[in-house]
């Protein structure tokens, strides 16, 4: 079984950001970039799988700027066999990345794709969905267990209440939670190695697919500063302070 | 190596170092040893491989890169680089200059997968004037008999093997030609290791004695020339006081980070202590040290990677790099006030850790007569 592995570069998940003076974005300039803890772990995931003899081949697939292409040699280096590079400079929304994928998966037919449940940017959390449902393939979302057999997939999620699990018929979409596999570092051996492997660059015209945004932002704002809380003593005390807040009646 | 896998290689050693590395020096300094499976990992990531050259699966780094990577390494704690630089610093180094095809295909791709080794030159009646060493190699029919102690020997106690320096001529001869290496794997019968000693500070590395009595040797066991080996250590500790002065240089910016967190957080008189300019003079000029050792740590790899002979500056950049790092350590136990004195805290250990940095592969006196003799012999020859 193929599995395909999207992939986001994103602002490293140790970089505090900072809005930029005119409220257009955040400040990108000398941030460092890395992929997106959730897609390590669906990268991860994938090697996991080939190593249980269950994958035989992960291709790993980025939609974003040409330094994409480092996040696809960490992937490759991680133990993908091969990347796929969709250049462009404009802002990537979900649904035009979902589409690209979905063209992807079209022509590379893989059993599997994995990608994680939201990029650390903007968590949008919709790609695998939005992708799940224009493929029309099953899905399960936030998975913190993947155990496919034979021609379906039981994918347990971590939902609201606790665990679910959900039986997919493959090929499906799966979307990674954190608690799904610990990811492993790029060894020197195989980041060597990985320099050899195959990286297909190409553009979203490729798969006819427009990127220019749909949406417009209109202004990005720093979270309001949260005041110090107080400590209680008692529940009863507790009880008064809200009242008195006009929390409860 | 290319520069564009060493620069994807070190964000991975980075992030290896915060979150694995140094999440595990608790535990390191409770048992006093790596645990296996960080060693075992430290294998995967390739660590013990990096100098060999990659038709002996290594990953064939030049010096700078070799030396960047150790400076990377030593953001963790200095157990880490001991356990991984004999192997990738002296010993690969001497193997690489003087060992014959067969020695090379035979232990460079045992170094590079991970067996562990060890350097012995300092004895119990020898250390700075290592050439006065007691322990003999007799030629005995095609092989060779080797009896003595080394003393202090880094890894010994869990070490595969160990490059050992040995008089092969009663007589000391001009340019220590009385010394030869050998390559001695560790389960040959007459070794023994002695008891760890007891140290001030990196915890989880171990030093002692290695005894040798009547250790038969083949004859390729001799690495070089008869009489070549002390030049041969010599030269490979060039590329060691790299390692240390880069040890000393990763290790100084950890305390220094730490220091800046405590200044943050502590508070004196109502306010940050970060506030006070007293502090902020020690953050400041411990940056401006530690930024001129790593200034002169990659200029002098710059310069042996490009062929020059950077014995004085090898030489001058451990000796400012580690005195530099025993400044700053003992700055931020300053910055800490009496929590840096506690064991609780980080900056009492960072201040024991660094202290041997002065001290081996080269004291600061030996390593400043040297440099100054090099100068003299140069104004000399100028003359
Ligand atoms: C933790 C640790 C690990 C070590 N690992 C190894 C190892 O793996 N392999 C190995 O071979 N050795 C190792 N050593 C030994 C180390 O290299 C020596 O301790 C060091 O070279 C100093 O030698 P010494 O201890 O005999 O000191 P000495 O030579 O006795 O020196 C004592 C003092 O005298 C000074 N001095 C000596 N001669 C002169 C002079 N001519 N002029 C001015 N001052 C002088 C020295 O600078 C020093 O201050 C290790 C030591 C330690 C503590």
């Amino acid at each position: 079984m193929k599995i395909l592995v999207p992939v986001k570069r994103v602002v490293d998940y140790n970089v505090k950001v900072r809005v930029k003076s005119d409220g257009t974005g955040v400040d990108l300039a000398n941030v460092k970039m890395s992929m997106n803890p959730f897609d390590e772990i669906a990268v991860e995931e994938a090697i996991r799988l080939k190593e249980k003899g269950i994958a035989t081949e992960i291709v790993v697939v980025s939609i974003g700027v040409q330094q994409s292409q480092e996040t696809l040699r960490t992937a490759l280096a991680m133990g993908a066999d091969r990347a796929i590079l969709v250049v462009t400079d404009v802002t990537t929304e979900s649904l035009t990345v979902a589409k690209i994928l979905a063209k992807v998966a079209a022509e590379e037919q893989p059993g599997l794709i994995i990608l994680g449940k939201q990029a650390i940017d903007d968590d949008a959390n919709q790609t695998g969905q939005m992708l799940a449902a224009l493929l029309g393939w099953p899905q399960g979302t936030f998975a913190s267990a993947v155990v496919p057999n034979g021609d379906r997939v039981a994918v347990t999620r971590e939902v609201d209440g606790g665990l679910e699990t959900v039986d997919l018929k493959l090929p499906a979409v799966v979307t990674t939670d954190l608690r799904l596999n610990e990811p492993r570092y790029a060894s020197l051996p195989n980041i060597m190695k990985a320099k050899s492997k195959p990286l297909a660059s190409k553009t979203p015209a490729d798969y006819g697919v427009d990127p220019t945004p749909r949406l417009t932002i209109t202004k990005v704002v720093e979270p309001a500063k949260r005041s110090a809380g107080t400590k209680v003593k008692t529940v009863d005390e507790l009880i008064e302070k809200l009242k008195n807040a006009g929390a409860i009646a | 190596m290319d520069n564009d896998v060493f620069d994807q290689f070190i964000e991975q050693l980075q992030r290896y170092v915060r979150e694995r590395l140094i999440p595990a020096e608790k535990a390191i300094i409770e048992a006093d040893a790596i645990p296996d499976d960080i060693l075992a990992e430290m294998r995967d990531m390739g660590l013990f491989g990096l100098t060999m050259p990659e038709e002996y699966g290594g990953a064939g780094m030049n010096i700078a890169q070799y030396v960047r990577t150790i400076r990377e390494l030593s953001y963790a704690m200095p157990c880490y680089r001991s356990i991984t630089s004999i192997n990738i610093g002296m010993v690969c180094s001497a193997l690489k200059r003087g060992g014959t095809d067969a020695q090379k295909a035979e232990w460079l791709p045992r170094l590079a997968a991970g067996e562990i080794a060890s350097f012995g030159l300092t004895e119990p009646g020898s250390g700075s004037d290592s050439a006065a060493m007691q322990t003999s190699a007799v030629k005995s029919g095609n092989g060779w008999v080797l009896n003595g102690t080394k003393r202090y020997i880094t890894n010994a106690p869990f070490a595969n093997v160990a490059l050992i320096m040995a008089r092969t001529n009663k007589e000391a001869l001009p340019k220590n030609a009385h010394v030869s290496a050998f390559i001695v794997p560790m389960d040959t019968p007459g070794i023994t290791v002695g008891k760890s000693d007891k140290k001030m500070g990196q915890a989880g590395s171990h030093i002692a004695d290695i005894i040798m009595e009547d250790v038969k040797l083949p004859a390729d066991a001799l690495l070089g020339a008869e009489g070549g080996g002390f030049v041969m250590a010599m030269q490979s500790l060039d590329n060691g006081r790299l390692s240390v002065g880069a040890a000393a240089a990763g290790y100084a910016r950890r305390a220094l980070d730490s220091a800046l967190r405590y200044a943050n957080e502590r508070k004196a008189f109502g306010e940050p202590i970060a506030n006070f300019q007293l502090i902020q003079q020690m953050l400041a000029e411990s940056e401006i040290e530690i930024y001129a050792a790593e200034c002169m740590l990659e200029d002098a790899c710059r310069r042996a990677d490009a062929g020059e002979n950077v014995l004085r500056k090898a030489a001058a950049a451990k000796v400012f790099a580690t005195e530099m790092c025993g400044r700053v350590v003992d700055r931020v136990v300053q910055i800490y006030g009496g929590a840096g004195y506690l064991a609780e805290y980080d900056a009492e250990r960072f201040f024991r850790d660094a202290r041997i940095y002065r001290i081996y592969e080269g004291t600061t006196q030996i390593l400043q007569l040297q440099i100054a003799k090099h100068m003299l012999r140069e104004w000399a020859a100028q003359a």
